[in-house]
């Protein structure tokens, strides 16, 4: 690694977030096929409609296992403080470019985001499970079925319109994607967008 | 079934309609709860013509056998012992697909063409579409299809399509030795419900009346019951049967809403990236002409 450069991701944890990454693409693509007639041909992905139909839910469960591997890595740094909330208020000057408060090795948005992943991952994996055939749906009274498969489809869409926010910010903030394609970051992209994170890993005070 | 000669005029996951200009009359079959005797006939001659065999299944102490529908039971009689004004009363319904006006089962159906509805009002599964997700058994307000063990596939009642396609009668019809199902056009089967419904006022049954649910668009199979005012007593035939609010939000609001949501993130960071730009860190002092063009747009706003 140069010195100029900062690592903030292992090897280990760039792997996993691929993993959950390239999972949810081929999720979301056949799924969006089960939901929008029009755009049932993606479901060419796994093959023929049949398979996308067995395969979505075991690559749904590698996906969840995945990302509970990354929940218990990145919990303890994105507990919301009252910096996050100023940064989620002042959200407009941050979208034009302006940093906002003191923040951490994440912002308020960053944080945001992670709880709204895990709570669209955790209802569907249990709206997923419940709707599953041939091995559970028939264990659950069909009115829960319908409620897991419009949760299932909700949460759905919340996280792909989430997802969507959350490679547009990694692209827009440029340095960014190459955290998680090499591990590292600039000096100057770490002080000017995690300045206390950038103080912690340096030691230095400016 | 998948060889048919009948129109098409809803397939499951199609937006746009299938061909209209034929119209062909509406057949229904008519099922006269109060004349039915209970003898599986029908379970007999549908097994029969339609090539298919449910396992031989225990007694479990009444006439119910087998005990529910199947992929490879599309019919089964219901045994319900109802104890009224003093008096014990066998209620035997014929279950089964209902071919509603308004299939659920075709709503929740994201498939292309696996489920289809006639312009004669049958509703037809066709099997080498399905993909086996089980969505139709949610869409049902009867609890009728039933996904098969052997091929996943999604199975029920065709109303016998490839012999009505032909201008015969289901065989579960030509079978009845008393004449309770009768089957013709649905304007016919009205007319002969609401003779059979007057005669069983007069012999002292005053809620007697045809079943034809509205909230389902009406349905391609009608029961005569002597108690229309209480079909739950018939093996819990649904007073009010209606495709659920939760399916109704599944597939009907909430896809406009999730185009527009999804749409919009999109749009935001298209149209965000093309008015603010990319923040950089590492030009912060060094690219001044950016930072300049970039503060004046912002002035330009203001
Ligand atoms: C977490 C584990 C997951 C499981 C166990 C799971 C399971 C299922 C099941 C069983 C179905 C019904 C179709 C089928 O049987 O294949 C389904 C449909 C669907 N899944 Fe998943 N899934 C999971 C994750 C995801 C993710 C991450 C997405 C996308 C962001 C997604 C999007 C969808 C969509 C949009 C549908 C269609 C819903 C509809 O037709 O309205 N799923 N899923
Ligand atoms: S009774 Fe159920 S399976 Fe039959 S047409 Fe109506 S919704 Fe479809
Ligand atoms: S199981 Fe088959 S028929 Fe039923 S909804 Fe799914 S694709 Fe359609």
């Amino acid at each position: 690694m140069k010195p100029q450069l900062i690592r903030r991701y292992s090897a280990a944890e760039r792997i996993n977030h691929w993993i959950v990454a390239v999972c949810f693409i081929l999720l979301a693509l056949s799924g969006l096929a089960f939901f929008y007639p029009a755009f049932f041909w993606l479901t060419g992905v796994f093959g023929t409609p049949q398979l996308a139909r067995i395969v979505h839910p075991f690559v749904g469960v590698l996906m969840s296992v995945a990302f509970a591997r990354q929940f218990f890595r990145y919990w303890h740094h994105n507990l919301l403080t009252r910096d996050d909330i100023q940064w989620m208020k002042s959200v407009k000057t941050v979208m034009q470019g302006h940093e906002v408060g003191d923040t951490g090795k994440y912002n308020g948005g960053q944080k945001g985001m992670f709880w709204l992943m895990c709570a669209c991952m955790a209802v569907l994996l249990a709206s997923g499970i419940i709707a599953w055939r041939p091995y559970f749906a028939g264990h659950f009274p069909i009115p829960l079925i319908r409620i897991a498969l419009l949760a299932h489809a909700w949460a759905a869409t919340i996280l792909i319109a989430g997802i969507i926010v959350h490679v547009y910010a990694a692209f827009w903030v440029q340095g960014t994607i190459r955290a998680m394609v090499e591990g590292v970051v600039s000096h100057a992209w770490a002080k000017k967008h995690h300045p206390r994170w950038y103080r912690e890993v340096t030691g230095k005070q400016k | 079934m998948a060889l048919q000669s009948l129109d098409i005029t809803r397939r499951s996951a199609s937006p746009t309609a299938s061909p209209q200009a034929r119209k062909t009359i509406e057949i229904a079959k008519l099922i006269d709860v109060s004349t039915c005797i209970g003898c599986k006939a029908c379970q007999v001659a549908c097994s029969e013509w339609n090539d298919i065999r449910e396992e031989v299944g225990h007694n479990i102490g009444v006439y119910d056998n087998p005990t529910d529908l199947s992929a490879d039971a599309w019919t089964v009689m219901r045994f319900a012992e109802e104890e009224s004004n003093g008096k014990l009363e066998w209620l035997i319904r014929k279950d089964g697909c209902m071919h509603c006006a308004d299939p659920g089962c075709l709503k929740a159906c994201p498939s292309p063409g696996a489920i289809i509805q006639y312009s004669n009002g049958i509703v037809d599964f066709h099997q080498e579409n399905c993909i086996g997700c089980g969505y139709c058994i949610s869409g049902c307000p009867f609890n009728v299809p039933r996904i098969s063990q052997q091929d996943n596939k999604a199975y029920k009642c065709t109303m016998c399509s490839d012999r009505v396609a032909v201008g015969m009668e289901p065989a579960c019809v030509k079978t009845c030795p008393t004449g309770a199902i009768q089957f013709g056009s649905k304007e016919d089967m009205k007319q002969l419900a609401a003779s059979r419904v007057a005669d069983l006022k007069t012999r002292g049954y005053a809620g007697a009346g045809l079943y034809d649910p509205q909230g389902v668009g009406g349905t391609h199979v009608m029961y005569v019951l002597h108690h229309a005012d209480k079909p739950q007593q018939y093996s819990g035939l649904p007073k009010d049967p209606q495709i659920s609010p939760a399916v109704q939000l599944w597939k009907g609001w909430l896809k406009p809403l999730a185009t527009v949501g999804i749409a919009a993130a999109g749009l935001f960071g298209f149209f965000h990236y093309i008015t603010v730009g990319p923040n950089h860190a590492d030009d912060e002092e060094d690219d001044t002409a950016a930072n300049v063009g970039r503060k004046e747009k912002q002035e330009d706003k203001a």
